[in-house]
């Protein structure tokens, strides 16, 4: 592990004066369930490491009905799965948070660092001079391609690793930044960007900008939501293919729905055309098994990885005749 | 930089490195050597540890973090020479091979013991999914914390 300095911040407002300091070269730790890992494998080499956990006020689970709720970034996972709001009103996000590695990783890692971990990707990981790390290509397009993406690739083709951010894409929800001494709020589908915007990162974040509140609208009283994602290890691992719906019903018919996928994309990925399909849908069987064939038509998978687009197709069938058929 | 802590029940304090991890701390400065070093990276769970009454990785905690922290340690479950009925239950079930994940499934059994004293097989299997075991012996480690949740239970 290379040497750097412990930065412990009393504030926010003191957190956010230094790490705008260019000349600082900081990174930020809040689980440091990811953090550890890349300083020891020397991929994150920064001089200065500043930690966040003691910021008071950064982890409150709130509810407002009709407002919605608001999670503070330093929020543990394991918070998440187990609150009673969240598991009762956005089961969706409770259900992500659940499937999150191990109990051990759940009670260190935060809503905040999951959002902004590292990918999976093992050329990004090992001892590869990799197009993400600053190097001429992209080992996975051409190599060992089988957990890489299948849409959105180019010219990297890692997938996003978060479940969390699946779940919150399905639920709309909004990420608070906070840079230097004032704050901005953004969708969060303008939070994370494709690599043919910018390869080196996955999220818009700026040098020194902390990521401290997701803010997720209230749902309509009947609204149903789950995650459901396939893991090649059942007991725990990232996600293969992953599955956010977001269902609110009208009788038997679905008024408004949203479904986001995991581990098909470099970044969560929903598509507005499947979006607004579910729009007054009579949603039986036969209407289920017509949205299953369509999702992901623009999939260009790589060699290696042809089965995710079979996966994403049933896992989106599966889930949508849970929350409409089964209930 | 000097940190304050609760290590199994008694204040002390250490001088600690930034670099310088949890584990290390508690294996090199206070001879606790319960806690073992697998992986390195949070995936084999030996070297759990409970952090304010959580189960966490020391692995992945620096021990800087920890000031003010209540720390237990596999050698804090056991009272002195008398070992905690999860221990007991261990060696009876014959949940012990190698012994290497042995104070890291224990501490795990601990915490869900403490927060669910009526687990199911399920909720068991969710609790240690984050211990591994090179023997393969998760059955009679299943079954002693089955045992050792009836016994906890029947002696309150």
């Amino acid at each position: 592990m290379k040497d750097f300095n412990y930065i412990q911040p009393d504030s926010l407002s003191q957190a956010g004066k230094y790490l705008s300091n260019r000349n600082n070269d900081a990174v930020i730790l809040s689980g440091g369930t990811d953090l550890l890992s890349l300083i020891k494998e020397n991929i994150y080499t920064n001089e200065n490491v500043v930690n966040l956990k003691t910021i008071p006020n950064l982890n409150n689970i709130k509810y407002k009905k009709g407002e919605g709720l608001t999670i503070g970034a330093l929020t543990k996972i394991s918070d998440v799965a187990e609150s009673k709001i969240i598991k009762e009103k956005f089961t969706v996000l409770a259900e992500a948070a659940k499937e999150i590695a191990s109990l051990q990783l759940r009670n260190m890692g935060t809503v905040g660092g999951n959002i902004c971990q590292r990918p999976r990707c093992w050329y990004y990981r090992e001892d590869f001079d990799c197009i993400k790390k600053g190097g001429g290509e992209c080992f996975a397009y051409q190599g060992e391609n089988k957990y890489h993406c299948i849409i959105g690739g180019g010219p990297c083709y890692i997938v996003h690793p978060s479940d969390l951010a699946v779940a919150l894409t399905a639920l709309d929800a909004k990420v608070k930044l906070f840079f230097d001494d004032s704050s901005r709020i953004i969708p969060i589908h303008e939070f994370f960007i494709l690599p043919e915007d910018d390869y080196l990162f996955e999220n818009i974040l700026r040098d020194g900008e902390i990521v401290t509140e997701i803010i997720i609208p209230d749902l309509p009283d009947g609204a149903k939501s789950s995650y459901i994602k396939i893991k090649e290890r059942e007991t725990w691992d990232f996600a293969v293919v992953s599955a956010a719906a977001v269902i609110s019903k009208k009788g038997s018919n679905i008024k408004s729905g949203k479904i986001a996928y995991g581990g098909v994309a470099p970044i969560p990925w929903t598509e507005e055309i499947i979006n607004k399909s579910l729009k007054n849908l009579n949603a039986d069987k036969n209407e289920i098994e017509k949205i299953s064939k369509i999702i992901l038509a623009d999939a260009e998978p790589l060699e290696k990885n042809k089965y995710k687009v079979i996966l994403a197709k049933n896992l989106v069938k599966r889930i949508l005749t849970n929350l409409v058929l089964d209930a | 930089m000097k940190i304050k802590f609760t290590l199994n029940k008694k204040k002390v304090t250490a001088e600690v490195e930034s670099t310088e991890r949890l584990i290390d701390l508690l294996r090199n400065k206070f001879q606790l050597m319960g806690t073992k070093e697998g992986c390195s990276i949070g995936e084999c769970g030996a070297c759990t540890i409970l952090m304010d009454g959580k189960a966490v990785n020391s692995c992945l905690v620096l021990a800087e973090q920890i000031e003010g922290a209540e720390i237990i340690t596999i050698e804090g479950i056991a009272d002195g020479e008398q070992l905690h009925p999860i221990q007991e239950n261990f060696i009876k079930a014959g949940a012990i091979q190698c012994g290497f994940c042995t104070p890291g499934m224990v501490v795990s059994s601990y915490e869900l013991l403490n927060e669910n004293p009526e687990p199911n097989e399920e909720e068991i299997k969710e609790a240690i999914a984050g211990n591994l075991c090179r023997c393969t012996g998760y059955k009679q480690i299943i079954d002693a914390v089955k045992i050792s949740a009836e016994q906890l239970r029947d002696s309150k």
